[in-house]
């Protein structure tokens, strides 16, 4: 395969045409990619260096510099643990603990079948609801780790 | 058309992920089905702050109160209170089961509160730019616009005493004034939104709920100081507060309040989004600017201050979200108004998260001066389940903890840093004795290396290292020298450090060691955690006065480690037991014993 080998849908590709343009747009265009594959392939990295003339390891750079952009392909359903201090108080660890139990991955993992991937994440803003984790883009709240294997199987028949 | 009923739905994040939306939608839909659409307006607005409650529903004029309601009680809302006129008294807030219901105002957890930034939270539709407008709503823009100076407009902000409340206070006019008398004929305006502090979301709620409000004051301080351009850094882990800011910036150009030639005034004024990526570190002024510019996050030495030379070299004034948000009401109320509230040296309010061990979770703002004590215990409710307080962490992983004694203190930036915390930028974490000091103390250190973002060593090797020693601890293996380590290298961070991160890293452990120092020499002397956290300090054992012998213990340890004959107690193999606790909570007659 030639490096920075991969498709870019139209929509990302006028994105970074136009950021391109703009100064400081490296990080804006690695969000575009991330949402379009869910990841930032190596590929999609080599071909936006090829486009913006941006040297790959300044862009590896930034990537790696940033928790919340990804190199590996995460999972069908994301799964995000809460770990900020609400959370964790009230139990986010246990969740965190159940969870790499039910499903036998460690976090940034995915399961054998492609469906699940752990994130652990900081804080999602509803601390009201202590502990909380988001599947995909739905918040479960005030969770107790016994919930757990009934909301998995749920996102696992979908 | 006048509407005889007005449904007020909070969408904050804490409300719209226990299916507000759904109650949103449910209730248009039963207004349509029985034939009263006309008579009653659904509105969706930003947060309520009473999340521990939540979803809420508001309905006017009646002002009911209606708490945890779910998406099927929309019928019964509908039918009853906009067709009936009847509340619907099953939902509205009692204090507890016992107790009459209430209307906002006589809920203790209101009582107390003043709202400046969050004004509107709560009370208009944030997707609606005429909604925001018909509360004064670029009100403060049009007279700073046509009826001050720049110079009058930094005046008044100086005069209102507007300190910073991303943390550190410094005062708001004099950040605006160094940036208009830096020469250079581009300046920008950031609004800071990466609201990193694990347990906190301020900003989220008050952009989420007034976004225009930031974009008026954005427009201001550009107008003040000189700037045409701001950037708004927010964190892309908001999702809803980003989509609100793009419909709020799309209305204000289309009323001609953003872009060029505001209201016909000749000045010009643009905003455009960037986009954090989950980086703790972007909070600080520099390392945001970095990211700003596309680059790794880090800090930079200061001076020159970024009022100075701030992004791309440019004199640049960065506020936190809730600065901006007074504001507009420091311009409309006057700077006398303002100053009023508060103490002497702390002005206005405060907006704090109110989370943790507490009966009332919720989003709060109070005067200056009010103390932790009236927080915690009147519009908190006290500690969940009755149990016993024991700190309160304000100011996240860079504050430190305030224990019992120091609850009467009227809370502003400077009594903050007297007790060893911070003001910070508004999370206030509650805990119980259920929560142990090492532990919490090492969850910050390892969010801290985490976070560090390496450039200087005090902060890089300082964090690991102190890490190692209160994961050491907390393993029952530490040694008395290390508590002395930990102030050592605690003390050096907190002087050498480049940035406040690592300026501040210390705090959490620095403050429990101070207050708690008994507690860090019980798990080193005795092996014992008393909050029963720290699990390799953790024992179980079957008390056999107790155990009636169900077995049910057995049944759910996963190893298995727990023996015994049917209706005869049980008995633990320590030495197998991976202390889990299923034992523990699975056990209905409380024989199973956590030391």
């Amino acid at each position: 395969m030639v490096a920075g080998d991969i498709e870019f849908s139209t929509e990302l590709q006028a994105y970074i045409d136009e950021w391109c343009k703009k100064e400081g747009g490296l990080v804006m265009m690695l969000h575009r990619i991330q949402h379009e594959f869910g990841y930032i392939p190596r590929a999609a990295a080599e071909k936006l260096s090829r486009i913006s003339g941006i040297p790959l390891a300044k862009i590896y750079g930034v990537i790696t510099f940033y928790h919340f952009f990804k190199t590996t392909k995460p999972g069908k359903h994301r799964i995000a643990v809460c770990m900020g201090t609400a959370c964790y108080l009230k139990g986010g660890q246990d969740l965190l603990e159940e969870t790499r139990s039910i499903l036998s991955i460690e976090p940034d993992e995915v399961t054998d079948d492609g469906l699940f991937s752990i994130d652990e994440v900081r804080c999602l803003g509803c601390c009201g609801l202590a502990p909380v984790m988001m599947i995909d883009d739905e918040v479960h709240g005030k969770l107790a780790k016994e919930q757990l294997p009934d909301i998995i199987a749920k996102y696992r028949a979908l | 058309m006048a509407y005889k009923n007005f449904i007020l739905v909070c969408g904050g994040t804490a409300c719209e992920s226990s299916h507000s939306e759904e109650i949103y939608r449910n209730l248009i839909k039963e207004a349509e089905a029985l034939g009263v659409s006309r008579d009653v307006q659904v509105v969706k607005t930003g947060c309520f702050g009473f999340c521990e409650k939540g979803p809420i529903v508001k309905v006017l004029p009646s002002e009911s109160f209606y708490v945890e309601v779910k998406p099927e009680d929309a019928h019964e809302i509908i039918a009853e209170q906009v067709v009936k006129g009847r509340e619907v008294t099953r939902l509205l807030y009692r204090k507890d089961k016992k107790s009459d219901t209430a209307k906002l105002e006589d809920i203790e957890f209101y009582q107390k509160q003043f709202r400046i930034v969050l004004r509107n939270c709560g009370v208009i539709n944030p997707e609606s730019i005429d909604e925001y407008i018909a509360r004064d709503g670029y009100k403060a823009l049009e007279k700073a616009l046509f009826e001050m100076a720049p110079e009058e407009i930094i005046a008044e902000v100086k005069a209102s005493g507007l300190r910073g409340r991303g943390g550190a206070g410094f005062p708001t006019g004099l950040k605006w004034e160094a940036a208009r008398k830096s020469p250079g004929d581009v300046k920008y305006i950031v609004c800071n939104a990466d609201e990193g502090d694990p347990g906190a979301y301020m900003d989220r709620s008050t952009i989420e709920g007034d976004p225009h409000s930031i974009l008026e004051a954005m427009v201001i301080a550009g107008r003040a100081v000189g700037a045409n351009f701001g950037y708004i850094y927010i964190r892309a882990e908001y999702p809803l507060a980003i989509e609100r800011l793009k419909i709020a910036i799309a209305q204000a150009k289309e009323y001609g309040l953003l872009g060029k030639d505001i209201l016909g005034s000749g000045f010009d004024f643009d905003i455009e989004i960037r986009l954090g990526a989950g980086a703790f570190v972007c909070g600080e002024e520099t390392a945001l600017l970095q990211s700003i510019e596309g680059k790794r996050g880090m800090p930079r030495p200061k001076p020159p201050f970024p009022a100075v030379k701030g992004l791309w070299g440019k004199p640049t004034v960065i506020n936190n979200v809730e600065t901006l948000a007074n504001i507009p009401v420091v311009l409309t109320r006057g700077a006398q108004w303002f100053a009023a509230i508060g103490t002497e040296k702390s002005k206005g309010t405060k907006v704090f998260a109110l989370t943790g061990k507490i009966n009332n979770s919720g989003l709060i703002e109070v005067p200056m001066g009010t103390t932790l004590r009236e927080i915690i215990f009147d519009i908190g409710g006290g500690i969940k389940g009755g149990r016993k307080f024991k700190g309160v962490q304000t100011g996240g992983p860079s504050g430190g903890i305030i224990v019992e004694k120091d609850l009467d203190t009227p809370i502003s930036y400077e009594s903050l840093t007297a007790l060893g915390s911070m003001m910070g930028s508004g999370g206030m974490i509650v805990m119980s004795e259920d929560d142990c000091v090492v532990d919490v103390s090492k969850f910050y250190m390892a969010f801290c290396v985490d976070e560090s973002c390496g450039k200087c060593a005090p902060c890089r090797i300082g964090t690991k290292q102190m890490y190692g020693l209160l994961d050491k601890i907390s393993k029952g293996q530490g040694e008395e020298a290390d508590l002395d380590k930990l102030e050592q290298i605690g003390r050096a961070m907190t002087k050498a450090s480049l940035c406040m991160l690592g300026g501040s890293a210390a705090n959490p452990t620095l403050s429990t060691l101070r207050h708690f120092r008994a507690e860090y020499l019980e798990h080193i002397r005795d092996k014992k955690c008393r909050a029963g956290k720290c699990k390799d300090l953790v024992v179980y054992e079957i008390d056999p006065a107790k155990c009636i012998g169900c077995g049910l213990c057995a049944r759910r340890c996963p190893v298995p480690c727990i023996t015994g004959e049917k209706k005869k107690p049980h008995v633990i193999d320590g030495s197998k037991c991976i202390k889990c606790g299923e034992c523990y909570t699975a056990c209905k007659f409380g024989a199973v014993i956590k030391r």
